[in-house]
């Protein structure tokens, strides 16, 4: 009962201080997350080669070893972490804070955290690929605990004794006898100047104050009571407002555009056109509005076909020439088994759809390009707007702040872009660029449509013997980093061209991300056919290929399982030989009720699994879906997912994450696909592309959080997409008989 | 000049009377709660309360303002005092991105200033116009019934003085 109290008191406590946390200041806003700490310089890169890097540093510690480029603390005790990831809602912030705060033995609200900006915090990439527990936690996690270590060997030194009688506490490193140093007091000279060694002793969990507790999010506050909060929110002295006229298609032309009228409009401040990239700049929001509309309606265009024919599309895909590239080399041999399935599934084109569209803000002054953006990678985006505008990357400044959630590389860098651009072309003020609904639906990168074919063998055993798998899809992977990735690079007068796409390299991959069955199976071939051509345009939808080819492989083992009269969770079992991954197919199993399940009338279950990318988060999931056979409707009912992700910093993040995702793959899995014609994208706005709304939410989500406290961070966020969709496929067969093997999945 | 009272103020704005009140609370107030979502009036992020009503700000223009009272997000409650239903949202962190969020507070705070003890089909029916992304519906429900509960309390206590 005390525990629990203290707990409690706990909890509260760190609810309070996050609260207290997340009040940015307006300077520190403006500033994209701080005001500068100018008290340590950088020395020269000259040290860093001969220093000695034998052995791998834990996440991305790799690529910035210097402790004091993730921590510092200033000679007011002001404890400052830096991370190059970005907040998308996924609550980084929060749990990145609670990491720091444990290994430092302090309060989290004594922790300032500064997110992704090229001018203040390591290089970390994007915020992608359900790493940055990954990277930026384990980081962190060990530049503090070290920061902690250095301290406590300060003291020592100070005190003249023995480490074994210090500890840190509370911001201070306190004596067996009650003496108190506090680290402002340590933080002498170049104390965390140092590479991190990796070597650290991490906190015992058993010591455990803040990781593996339920922290409210610290940007929650000011996200539901109208806080500035978003990139959207942002507003500079001398700001303008900026609209884009986009072509009405991929390829249209400009042919002719008389802007006089528009010029002379109330507030207009410029006419922007450099070739087919036509743009608005006012004073003010609406006018901008409403001169875009104008210069979008005097604007002439000349249009060709050139998509496929959109009932086509799944023959188009499969007769593309394709780059082949294999996952797995075996034969697929199917000698020796009794019985032979095959089966071929498809995914249609789907996109982001974040509720919010794109925005960005960019100044040019003195030589200086500043750029506030929702990407999800600062420094990569820096380097194709230097290019872009052709400044060299020291002179551009990308700030990130957060948007709209993104889920993957939507319209975000495109958006910085077209800031950047009228920045340049109006330079001194700050203007800002938001993307209307149009815009974002029509011009956002999807993720790409999809073919998977699978062919096994069951041996007399029931058990699977062979298994011959093949997943082709355009490519997953279009972000920026060289500006003919950017969507305003194409259509200036002198357009960037995008560089030819290449397959993300394995084990993680793009398309073939999942590809591998992690089911024992003693021959398996798996190859990915990557499309190079791109009629619509496409990038990284979260969990990239994952999603399509867990949906495939765990549709498949469904089928496989009842051609073996085997019952769905039990063959998955016989064919894992992964404790954790029996751990959480097991308890999701138990969790639904699987055993003992009460068939009813139009509905039914289902049940999937994946370790996402093979190598993060385990997620097991079984759903309940009700059919209405004669609306052809389909509603999930109920959800029940187990995740490990390992260390669980903060339980209530992960559940939030893994319910979010649950329903989001359940909107594209029922619900998505982009519609176009010949020429045009005809999914326009919320209902040309419709998504999952409020009456056909399940009745009950519930997400189960294995900790697997001490072990490694498990990327999380993206882990949900694949199972959902095969669980709800699984579900409609268990409740009607039919495979539905087409996403969106329709009963017709 | 147009008269416009938001959050119980009155403010005189100088904008075309056909301009969407969007634009107006954000430009020329400043304030942050409504957001722009599509300006289309389908996904709910820009709903603001005139005259307890849930509407969308992007497709009302403010020249059918006048004599009207607006409420935004921001009138609810601060972020060091939150509001009932703003609680109720951070207390079951029912956000992921929260861009959708303001939208559905006010349009919860619609209903339940209608009906403070609404059943979940009744909270389903009237949040069907809110849009969210991330898949945070059932944590919105949850606080939204949270809230429910909690003026359901203050009532109690109110008519037990």
């Amino acid at each position: 009962m005390r525990a629990l109290k203290r707990s409690a008191l706990k909890r509260s406590t760190l609810k309070r201080s996050m609260l207290k946390q997340s009040r940015p200041s307006r300077r520190g806003f403006l500033l994209g997350g701080g005001a500068l700490i100018v008290s340590f310089s950088l020395p020269p890169r000259l040290g860093w080669a001969q220093e000695p890097t034998e052995q791998k540093l834990p996440g991305s510690l790799e690529r910035n070893p210097k402790l004091d480029s993730w921590i510092r603390i200033d000679h007011r005790g002001t404890i400052t972490v830096f991370t190059g990831k970005c907040e998308l809602g996924q609550g980084i912030k929060t749990a990145l804070i609670q990491v720091a705060a444990e290994e430092l033995a302090v309060a989290p609200e004594t922790i300032r955290l500064v997110t992704a900006d090229t001018a203040l915090t390591p290089n970390e990439g994007y915020t992608a690929g359900s790493h940055s527990m990954q990277d930026s936690g384990t980081a962190i996690r060990y530049a503090a605990a070290q920061a902690r270590s250095l301290l406590i060997g300060a003291a020592a030194a100070r005190l003249g004794i023995p480490h074994g009688r210090l500890k840190a506490q509370d911001g201070a490193v306190v004596t067996d006898d009650g003496r108190r140093l506090d680290y402002a007091a340590l933080v002498k000279g170049e104390l965390l100047h140092v590479t991190v060694d990796g070597q650290s002793h991490l906190t015992d969990p058993a010591h455990y104050r803040l990781i593996g507790t339920r922290a409210q999010r610290v940007d929650i506050p000011a996200k539901v009571s109208g806080g500035p909060a978003y990139v959207q929110d942002l507003r500079l002295p001398g700001m303008l407002h900026a609209r884009v006229v986009r072509p009405p298609s991929y390829h249209a032309t400009l042919l002719r555009v008389d802007v006089t009228a528009i010029a002379k409009m109330p507030g207009v401040r410029t006419v922007h056109r450099d070739g087919n990239y036509l743009a608005v700049i006012a004073e003010r929001e609406y006018q901008a509005i409403a001169a875009m509309h104008a210069l979008a309606a005097a604007a002439i265009w000349n249009e060709t076909p050139t998509l496929p024919a959109p009932d086509e599309i799944f023959d188009w895909l499969a007769s593309q020439p394709a780059q082949s590239v294999p996952v797995l080399t075996g034969s697929g041999g199917l000698s020796g088994s009794t019985k032979i399935l095959e089966a071929t599934y498809r995914r249609a084109y789907q996109m982001h759809a974040s509720i919010g569209p794109s925005c960005a803000v960019a100044q040019f002054a003195n030589g200086q390009l500043t750029v506030w953006t929702h990407s999800q990678g600062v420094f990569p985006l820096r380097a194709a707007l230097a290019e872009l505008v052709q400044l060299s990357s020291e002179n551009v400044r990308c700030i990130q702040i957060d948007g709209s959630g993104c889920y993957g590389h939507n319209g975000a860098d495109d958006a910085g872009a077209d800031a950047a651009l009228l920045a340049m072309a109006l330079p001194g003020h700050p203007v800002r660029v938001q993307w209307m609904r149009e815009q974002e639906h029509a011009w956002e990168p999807y993720g790409s449509a999809m073919i998977t074919k699978v062919r096994a063998s069951l041996g007399p055993d029931g058990r699977i013997v062979g298994w011959d798998y093949s997943v082709r899809s355009c490519t997953h992977a279009t972000r920026a980093g060289p500006a003919g990735n950017l969507l305003p690079a194409w259509l200036i007068a002198h357009p960037k061209t995008p560089p030819p796409p290449r397959p993300l390299p394995l084990p993680e991959g793009g398309g073939h991300r999942n590809a591998a069955p992690l089911y024992s199976i003693p021959d398996a071939r798996v190859a990915y056919e990557l499309v190079p051509a791109m009629p619509l345009r496409v990038s990284a939808l979260r969990s990239l290929g994952a999603y399509m080819n867990v949906f495939s492989i765990e549709s498949f083992i469904d089928e496989l399982a009842r051609a073996a009269k085997a019952d769905p969770v039990e063959f998955r079992l016989h064919h894992l030989d992964d404790p954790r991954a029996q751990a959480v197919i097991k308890m999701a199993a138990e969790r639904f009720g699987w055993a003992d399940y009460q068939r009813r009338q139009d509905h039914g279950r289902g049940f999937a699994f994946a370790r996402y990318k093979n190598l993060a988060a385990y997620l097991a999931l079984a759903a309940e879906v009700e059919v209405d056979r004669k609306q052809g409707h389909v509603r999930l009912k109920r959800a029940i997912a187990t995740v490990d992700c390992g260390e669980a910093v903060n339980p209530d993040g992960i559940e939030n994450q893994i319910e979010g995702g649950i329903l989001q793959a359940a909107s594209w899995t029922l619900r998505e696909r982009v519609a176009f014609d010949r020429t045009r994208i005809t999914s326009r706005n919320w209902n040309s592309y419709p998504i999952l709304r409020f009456r056909e939410i399940p009745d009950e989500v519930r997400v189960h959080v294995l900790n697997q406290s001490g072990t490694p961070f498990l990327g999380t966020g993206e882990a949900a997409q694949g199972p959902t969709a095969a669980a709800i496929a699984n579900a409609i067969a268990d409740a009607t008989g039919a495979r539905l093997r087409d996403i969106p999945l329709t009963l017709t | 000049m147009i008269t416009l009272t938001v959050n119980d103020k009155a403010h005189e704005v100088e904008a075309d009377p056909e301009t969407p009140l969007l634009y107006v609370l954000r430009g020329e107030l400043a304030l942050n709660g409504a957001k722009f979502g599509c300006g289309l009036g389908q996904c709910g992020a820009c709903t603001v309360l005139v005259d307890g009503v849930a509407v969308n700000s992007c497709v009302t223009p403010v020249g059918t303002l006048k004599g009207r009272r607006v409420v935004t997000l921001e009138g609810l409650g601060t972020t060091d005092r939150p509001g009932v239903l703003q609680q109720a949202f951070i207390d079951e962190q029912a956000a992921q991105c929260g861009y959708c969020i303001a939208g559905m507070i006010m349009r919860a705070q619609a209903l339940l200033d209608r009906n403070p003890a609404p059943s979940d089909t009744e909270i389903r029916t009237h949040m069907e116009p809110n849009l969210c992304r991330c898949g945070t519906h059932v944590r919105i429900l949850r606080a939204i019934q949270r809230a429910s509960q909690a003026l359901q309390r203050a009532r109690k206590r109110e008519a037990g003085r």
